[in-house]
């Protein structure tokens, strides 16, 4: 459904990724995992559109979709939930849904949407008036990702959901991330939280200084040595540093 | 009494209306600030143009068409300014943005001056608003009781706009966060076009009604009204349409009353002394929000 060749983004002089390439299946749950820097923010913020590649494609159904705009890339049904949640705070929660939809035109349509969201996460729903900026953090992760699903996506990227909230939140985000593909929406997951991650996804792939490292089903490579290794804290003894990982594009 | 009142009426009326005059070109300086961080230097010299647009179209059209076409070109030139002097340094860092402005705000300067060869041109009278009226025991200009209500009415539109409507809720979005608004698919651009197109509106109604009161224009003649409009923006809180709109009238009442007082020579000065008293004291603002952002 997604497929990304040989992406390369550079920021100034410094190579953020020096080519990688994954395939995102229809229907799947799909993660990128990797440490601080790996370049699995940048995936994703090319894939949006909000950074140019320096070369490399994106193709999308089979459309090249490499550097357009954030605007033709939400329209073709690729939502992000970005990092940090970044709901807008001095919206109201219904304005914050309403936004997501911003490019349909269908009024109707879209209350229609916002009280599928609202079904999804009732406590959205008690809170439709307030300003998102006094939400809490779950509250807000719910949001952003109900934002998200108001464009009606075939795809929805999430970067770092788990970021900054409480572990009993973290599991309720993941259950969530369930969710949403059990809706028929494909996901696109990067998470530090590799664990969790790789629990929840069909397939995965490892990430490193800008080069994908690793790649396997989510069971595959939580028994994979080195992804216990280097990411899910286990064999603390013999712990090894990631860059000491094969390096499997090369 | 009445003779107090008789003495001060005056005063108070013209303080309400250049507060409100104030208010129509502070409310530019205050939107651009809220959704691009700029100081638009050049959002005074606009409301300027817009002075010689009205002198230079009424002088060969009849009123009807200049009056509208004064603010239709007043709004494409804060358009047009917008596009090449603003939008080319999306990326670039604040500072050159800013320089930018004051460069477009001294080209605008001498341009005028070189239309106009540094002549005084003489302000037209617009039939109404230039009548006189007596209020109570106070003989003054229509003008003055116009331009509170039309202020009133405007900013009440203004705010409807930005509190009801799709590119309102757009505006809001994008003064908080540019990029997830693109997520969102915000065209940024045309949010940015239209928050000129609306600061340019207002300038070139301001405009129309501060001049009224004046016999003629110059090039440098809307400075000062620019700068207070500015500090009206400061004080109240800039990014705050509200806050912009009260400061200006504080700021246009306040001046008055120290000129009642037979102080006039210090009401531009008390004007930039509340500059420097906010900047120290309450840098936000009376409406302004310091940026609190939950992780």
């Amino acid at each position: 459904m997604l497929e990304v060749n040989n992406l390369q983004v550079r920021y100034g002089g410094i190579k953020a990724l020096k080519g990688i390439s994954f395939k995102v299946e229809k229907g799947q749950i799909v993660t990128l995992i990797g440490a601080n820097g790996a370049g699995k923010s940048t995936t994703l913020r090319t894939i949006a559109g909000l950074v140019s590649p320096a070369g490399g494609t994106v193709v999308y159904e089979g459309e090249d979709i490499t550097g357009k705009d954030a605007q033709k890339i939400v329209e073709k049904g690729i939502s992000m939930v970005p990092e940090g949640r970044r709901v807008f705070p001095n919206l109201t929660v219904l304005e914050n849904l309403k936004i997501g939809a911003y490019l349909r035109k269908d009024a109707a349509g879209i209350l229609e949407t916002a009280d599928y969201v609202y079904e999804m996460f009732p406590r959205l729903k008690e809170r439709s008036w307030q300003m998102a900026g006094t939400l809490s953090g779950g509250e807000q992760q719910m949001l952003a990702v109900g934002r998200a699903l108001m464009a009606r996506p075939k795809i929805m990227m999430m970067d770092e959901p788990s970021l900054g909230l409480a572990p009993l939140v973290v599991r309720d985000i993941f259950e969530i991330i369930k969710r949403v593909a059990q809706e028929g929406i494909t996901v696109l997951l990067i998470e530090q939280n590799a664990n969790a991650a790789l629990r929840a996804a069909d397939y995965g792939y490892v990430m490193e200084t800008g080069l994908i490292t690793l790649e396997g089903t989510g069971a595959e490579l939580l028994d994979n040595p080195q992804v216990r290794d280097a990411y899910l804290g286990q064999a603390r003894k013999k712990r090894k540093k990631p860059a000491e990982l094969t390096d499997l594009s090369e | 009494m009445t003779d107090f009142i008789s003495a001060n009426l005056p005063y108070l009326l013209g303080g309400i209306s250049v507060g409100g005059q104030y208010a129509l070109i502070s409310i530019g300086y205050t939107m651009v600030y809220g959704i691009l961080r700029l100081i638009n230097f050049a959002h005074g010299d606009i409301f300027t143009v817009a002075g010689f647009f009205m002198v230079y179209m009424s002088a060969t059209m009849p009123l009807y068409i200049s009056l509208p076409l004064t603010i239709v070109l007043t709004v494409a030139l804060g358009f047009g300014v917008e596009r090449v002097a603003y939008k080319p340094l999306r990326q670039a860092p604040r500072m050159s943005v800013m320089i930018s402005a004051i460069g477009v705000s001294y080209l605008l300067q001498n341009l005028m001056w070189y239309v106009t060869g540094g002549l005084a041109k003489q302000y037209p009278t617009v039939p109404f608003i230039s009548g006189t009226v007596t209020v109570y025991t106070a003989t003054t200009k229509m003008v003055t009781l116009v331009t509170p209500i039309l202020t009133f009415v405007l900013v009440l539109a203004l705010v409807q706009l930005i509190n009801h409507t799709k590119i309102g809720m757009a505006m809001r979005a994008v003064s908080k966060d540019f990029e997830t608004a693109k997520l969102m698919g915000i065209k940024i651009d045309r949010v940015i076009s239209v928050t000129f197109i609306i600061g340019s509106f207002l300038a070139a109604v301001g405009s129309i009604l501060y001049f009224t009161n004046y016999t003629a224009v110059t090039p440098t003649v809307g400075a000062m009204p620019g700068l207070k409009a500015f500090v009206a923006a400061v004080f109240g809180g800039i990014g705050s349409i509200p806050g912009a709109v009260i400061g200006a009238f504080i700021i246009g009442i306040s001046e008055n009353i120290i000129k009642a007082l037979g102080l006039t020579t210090f009401s531009d000065a008390f004007t930039f002394a509340l500059l420097i008293f906010i900047l120290i004291f309450k840098p936000s603002g009376l409406f302004g929000e310091d940026d609190n952002e939950k992780v």
